[in-house]
């Protein structure tokens, strides 16, 4: 048999070894550089690992709403686009740029300009553009452009509640009014999270939130829309018929010290920054002073009345109309004869309040007006209030104590006058006012007994009837209370001759009040400056529509007005 | 075996998850979308009931006038009501 075997060859056994130790040594190598990696680059390689498919991404965060008493929007913030570039990866033709230019609004020369700056890799072409217009440019399909959403606020009101809000700037921080005094609670604050994002860029999973997003708070004023509608509206009317330099007007809830409205003229509108200008930006209301004149005269009585001085049927001689205190006189504008308490606030008789005045003790007069809260913040958290100057008794002479006596030688902001004129509507308490929506009633502080706050009551009622400063202010269907002003403006410390500040307080209805209008006109200037006849028609306007839109029973009878001759009034110091 | 089914299992769930992550996203998204317009239907509402807006449509196209003081009659509610607390 013959066998086909192969013939044995015998291999040098060294080769076979080299080779398998070769192997051997190959697989130890690997495993040593495994084992490397693993072990001292671990932090280093997963992190560069991630990083091929983690990202960190931002979490919006929107800015509060403002609204009303009544839940109405008063300011909303809602997205906006941005459109930015990319210098390095843009690449546009000379048609796009046209079609830009126009989409933008902007001339080509200043886009190309931006397009071609250097060292940089990212520059806005325009912020804040409409949905609309972001949505074309971005089907323009242009390499290296694209969008950003970020919110712009809106103010749906305008002007007519622009001093109360304020507005923000293109960063969306609050610059004036409550966009600024509440900034810390309206604002947010944007988040961010690391996510893994697939080929397609949508996110995967969720890796871990870096930072909460916090979303701004809304806000609740103690606005009511429609009543700063009116009041807005009124003293629009009012300021162009007077032909004035500024005017305010202050609402006040008589009972919970809620601020209503609050309007100042000029303004601006809050949806365009181009009307924005330090003018119109001054919410005159809440920080600039005046003398209050006259409306500062039922302080006095009050003291007098409070210390038992007087009642309200004490006869006081004014005769002859002027009174000499020092080498000062003060004057009444006519001679009015003997009056009582009574009639001394119904005509506003300035030599009257003074005879008052200089009877009380320094003391006592400055008490009651720092109670009341003259010289001091009313804390509406409004940022920039002015506090008024109210001097120490302790430096009073006695014509400072007679001309202080109907609001000269004091100056006030008009919030402060309407706050308080709380202590008469709320029987001798100063309420604290308020931007913000009470949900409870407040304590007030006592000022002046109930007995005092009944009198004044009934004398400041006076004044809006017949023979009193300003029948003007009587409303269809209630009864009404207030106090006429009329001062010479402060001019470099000297009282102008010919320029005046007209103001009137008052409440309704007198016989429960709920409601106070402070209506401040500044330089009227088309013939009538008394208050009687240039702020106390507004505040009848704006008082009546308030009760109206408050639905607030009449507490008189439908034809209780009665017309007469205003008498005239006047704050003169001589 | 064992080992290798559990890899796969893990795998599934992994990729199961992602999924409805990715669905949850796309809600987040609606939601924020929807968010969005809420916003702007609620600026377009408060622009139409602006007291100016209605009240020139009231005067000028309804013909609505303010009824005058002495138009206004007063009717107080329950006066039964307020007899009966009154006795109480």
């Amino acid at each position: 048999m013959i066998t086909n075997q192969p013939p044995q060859i015998k291999l040098s056994s060294w080769r076979s070894f080299l080779l398998f130790s070769l192997l051997i040594l190959g697989l130890i190598s690997l495993a040593g550089r495994a084992a490397y990696l693993q072990g001292m680059h671990h932090d280093f390689l997963q992190e560069k690992g991630e990083s091929r498919y983690s990202r960190v991404v931002e979490m919006n965060a929107d800015r509060g709403m403002i609204t009303d008493r009544n839940g109405q929007i008063l300011a909303i913030s809602s997205p906006i686009a941005s459109v930015h570039a990319d210098p390095k990866l843009i690449k546009v033709t000379p048609e796009q740029l046209k079609q830009l230019s126009k989409l933008l609004e902007a001339p080509s020369a200043v886009i190309e300009q931006r397009l071609n700056r250097e060292n940089t890799r990212f520059v806005y072409l325009k912020r804040q553009v409409i949905p609309e217009t972001a949505e074309k440019i971005m089907k323009m399909k242009i390499p290296g452009i694209d969008l950003t959403y970020e919110s712009k606020r809106y103010y749906p009101e305008g002007e007519h509640a622009a001093h109360v809000l304020g507005f923000t700037d293109i960063n969306d921080k609050g610059q004036e009014g409550v966009e600024r005094g509440w900034q810390e609670i309206l604002a947010g604050e944007l988040g961010s999270r690391r996510v893994i994002k697939d080929n397609k860029g949508r996110i995967v999973e969720d890796i871990e939130n870096i930072r909460l997003p916090k979303q701004g708070q809304d806000l609740i004023l103690s606005i009511d829309r429609r009543i700063q509608y009116r009041a807005h509206e009124e003293l629009k009317e009012a300021v162009k018929l007077n032909k004035a330099k500024a005017g305010s007007i202050v609402v006040l809830d008589a009972q919970t010290g809620e601020i209503l409205a609050l309007t100042n003229l000029p303004v601006y509108n809050p949806n365009n920054r181009a009307t924005i200008s330090n003018d119109k930006i001054r919410n005159r209301a809440l920080i600039d002073t005046f003398e209050p004149g006259s409306t500062l005269k039922p302080f006095t009585v009050a003291v007098a009345l409070e210390v038992g001085k007087v009642n309200s049927n004490t006869v006081m001689q004014t005769s002859p109309g002027l009174m000499h205190v020092g080498r000062k006189t003060i004057r009444d504008v006519n001679n009015k004869g003997e009056l009582t308490v009574a009639e001394i606030i119904q005509q506003s008789s300035n030599v009257g309040t003074a005879k008052i005045a200089l009877s009380l003790a320094p003391q006592s007069m400055w008490e009651m007006l720092n109670r009341s809260g003259f010289g001091a913040i009313t804390h509406s958290g409004f940022p920039g209030e002015a506090s008024g100057i109210l001097r120490s008794y302790n430096t009073w002479r006695p014509i400072e104590q007679a001309t202080m006596s109907y609001g000269h030688g004091i100056s006030t902001s008009l919030m402060q006058l309407a706050r308080a004129y709380t202590i008469f509507t709320s029987g001798g308490e100063l309420k604290p006012v308020s931007l913000l929506k009470r949900d409870m009633p407040v304590m007030g502080q006592r000022v002046i007994s109930r007995d005092t706050a009944m009198a004044m009551n009934y004398m400041l009622e006076l004044a809006t009837k017949p023979g009193g400063t300003a029948p003007l202010a009587q409303i269809n269907g209630y009864r009404v209370a207030g106090k006429t002003g009329t001062a010479h403006k402060l001019i470099d410390g000297q009282y102008a001759k010919k320029q005046y500040i007209s103001t009137f307080v008052g409440y309704a209805p007198a016989s429960n009040p709920r409601l106070i209008v402070a209506v401040m006109i500044d330089e009227p200037s088309a013939g009538k400056y008394f208050g009687g006849a240039v702020a106390a028609p507004v505040f009848s306007n704006v008082m009546s529509s308030a009760l109206h839109i408050l639905n607030i029973p009449p507490d008189a009878s439908a034809n209780n007005v009665i017309t007469f001759t205003a008498m005239p009034e006047m704050d003169d110091e001589g | 075996m064992i080992g290798i089914a559990c890899a796969l299992g893990i795998v599934t769930s992994q990729h199961m998850a992602r999924k409805l992550f990715m669905a949850l996203e796309n809600e987040k998204e609606t939601e924020r979308r929807l968010d969005v317009e809420w916003g702007r239907l609620q600026l377009e509402q408060s622009t139409l009931i602006m007291h100016g807006r209605i009240e020139r449509i009231a005067k000028e196209h309804l013909k609505m006038v303010v009824p005058a003081a002495t138009e206004i009659q007063i009717i107080s509610v329950g006066t039964k009501d307020n007899r009966r607390s009154n006795g109480n």
